[in-house]
């Protein structure tokens, strides 16, 4: 059994007289010592399908299990064994980084020791600091620490990353990796790519509610029609000189990305460094065969003209 | 319900009252000052029962001190708990909401307590010789404190923090002043009159004041007042509180 599972779920709300679609039509599983990552554009419905799964939300349709429990109708008992982290806020600004540690390892029957948290999450320093003399990072991270204080099964991180400076987002990998060893199932969602590609078991890519690619990082990367050639060179070329050269098609996907839609021959290669010597034109990268994760979730959400319209 | 964890939440909680320093201004440093001030000043027109201006005054400040803390305070700290996304946090931890209303309920009695023991030492000091029923001044205010803390959850669970903040204190103000608790409510106008007798600030005031002089009774219309209160602010509440 799946610790989380999640079946075309639909979540709908009215805003003003519209019907607002957050989540339609979402399916995936997270099994024990998985992690799973959410990943797409903010306003994607991340948040909506896990604040569901956390019990805050109605599903409109379809049906969320976690450990076998409805996170609605079986809530308490559920919350013994799930941590969470919202994606901002939730601590009095006055309270202090050890006292949240002590009143939420009071909830639980069995909890981690606060001290070991503090040390593990590099906050052992400010221990006596207030949330409101944390910075955002440190907040991010006391956030993460009265996630895992209850020992949890499951573990719910909504855009753990964000506002992390480098070593903070070092320690929070470090963690939720440790997680995944010790068998627990963990849903983050994150708008960037980047934390997708070095956390991720699986990845459920949704945008506009619905979902549009769900697998492993090497599916995703290996997957759809578009197996063609990467590269990047100065913008504007004369991409139909370039075709009719190649005999392929060329696109220039953004200004200055350019996709050429042919296996990745080494003749193909050569014609097309040719070309560009003949034009005296530098080449700036080149990939052949598999795709970066970023190609697959530009080309899925159809953000390439948009370019960076996400962040 | 797991006592610990209510433990922990109602030790919390009053740890971090006891550094804001505008809750003590609101819960204890007001009353006492005007329960000083004006036994000591006799300004304020008073009664024929009562001999010393302290014996009209103290029943009605510790009517004003239960309001502090069972109104505005409640719905100040909750009001801006909800903003910061503590109720929402909260509500993802095995505490729940039972256990989080009776911490709430443990906190408010606390302070009570504090306020009723400091404020009846300063009146005694002050020469206050109270009669009556004490216990039925406890049963009136413990009505009240439910009355009272139903009116603070529902703006809390309404509106913003700030406007919580706002609505919770000019409520007090205008509580204050029509509530029968520093000024006698026989001297408003007929209609503000019996309006404000309408009202749980003059009703807890005048039961008060009643069980605590010399006949120590228990006058039908505020407490019927208070009950009613009591029934519909928690209902209120209930229904249109937002915990995000």
């Amino acid at each position: 059994m799946p610790a989380i599972s999640v079946e075309d779920l639909s979540v709908h709300y009215r805003r003003d007289r519209d019907t607002v679609k957050a989540v339609d039509g979402v399916t995936f599983g997270v099994e024990p010592g998985e992690v799973l990552v959410l990943l797409g554009p903010n306003g994607a419905g991340k948040t909506s399908t896990v604040e569901t799964l956390e019990g805050y939300r109605n599903a409109t349709s379809g049906r969320v299990r976690v450990l076998g429990l409805d996170p609605i109708a079986d809530h308490q008992p559920l919350m013994m064994h799930v941590g969470i982290m919202l994606q901002q806020g939730g601590i009095h600004p006055g309270m202090r980084v050890i006292e949240a540690l002590r009143l939420y390892a009071a909830f639980y029957p069995d909890p981690s020791e606060p001290g070991v948290l503090l040390q593990r999450m590099g906050l052992r320093d400010r221990a006596r600091s207030t949330w409101r003399q944390l910075s955002g990072g440190e907040q991010q991270r006391l956030s993460l620490a009265l996630a895992l204080i209850g020992k949890p099964k499951v573990v719910f991180l909504d855009e753990p990353t964000s506002g992390l400076d480098v070593s903070g987002r070092q320690i929070v990998r470090d963690v939720i990796r440790t997680l995944r060893d010790d068998g627990v199932a963990v849903l983050l969602t994150t708008h960037e790519l980047g934390e997708a590609q070095r956390l991720a078991d699986r990845v459920v890519i949704i945008d506009h509610g619905r979902m549009v690619a769900a697998g492993t990082l090497a599916e995703l990367m290996n997957a759809g029609e578009d197996h063609g050639i990467h590269f990047g060179a100065p913008a504007k070329l004369d991409v139909s000189a370039l075709s009719a050269r190649i005999g392929a098609p060329v696109i220039e996907v953004s200004p200055g990305e350019y996709r050429l839609d042919s296996p990745p021959t080494p003749i193909v290669i050569a014609d097309l460094t040719a070309w560009l010597s003949e034009q005296n034109l530098p080449l700036a990268d080149l990939r052949a065969g598999r795709h970066s994760l970023e190609d697959v979730f530009l080309r899925l959400t159809g953000r390439q003209e948009q370019g960076e319209s996400h962040s | 319900m797991n006592r610990r964890a209510v433990f922990a939440q109602t030790r919390a909680e009053l740890v971090l009252m006891s550094r804001q320093g505008e809750v003590l201004l609101l819960t204890m440093a007001i009353p006492v000052i005007l329960l000083v001030f004006f036994s000591q000043v006799d300004l304020l027109p008073r009664a024929a029962t009562a001999r010393e201006p302290v014996d009209a005054l103290a029943p009605g400040i510790l009517a004003l001190a239960i309001m502090s803390s069972s109104m505005v305070s409640l719905a100040i700290g909750t009001g801006f708990e909800r903003q910061y996304g503590v109720l929402k946090r909260l509500g993802a931890s095995p505490l729940g909401r039972p256990a989080l209303l009776l911490a709430k309920t443990a906190v408010i009695v606390t302070v009570e307590v504090v306020q009723i023991i400091v404020l009846s030492l300063v009146a005694f000091a002050l020469g206050w010789r109270p009669g009556g029923n004490p216990l039925l001044a406890l049963g009136a205010m413990l009505l009240a404190s439910v009355a009272f803390a139903g009116v603070g959850l529902f703006l809390a669970g309404t509106l913003s923090g700030l406007m919580t903040l706002a609505a919770a204190n000019g409520l007090y103000l205008i509580l204050l002043l029509i509530g029968g608790m520093v000024f006698p409510i026989d001297r408003l106008p007929a209609t503000l009159e019996s309006l404000a007798k309408l009202l749980p600030a003059a009703a807890l005031a005048e039961a008060v004041t009643r069980a605590l002089d010399g006949s120590g009774t228990a006058p039908a219309q505020p407490w019927i007042v208070l009950a009613v209160w009591a029934t519909a602010a928690p209902a209120l509440a209930t229904r249109f509180f937002r915990w995000d």
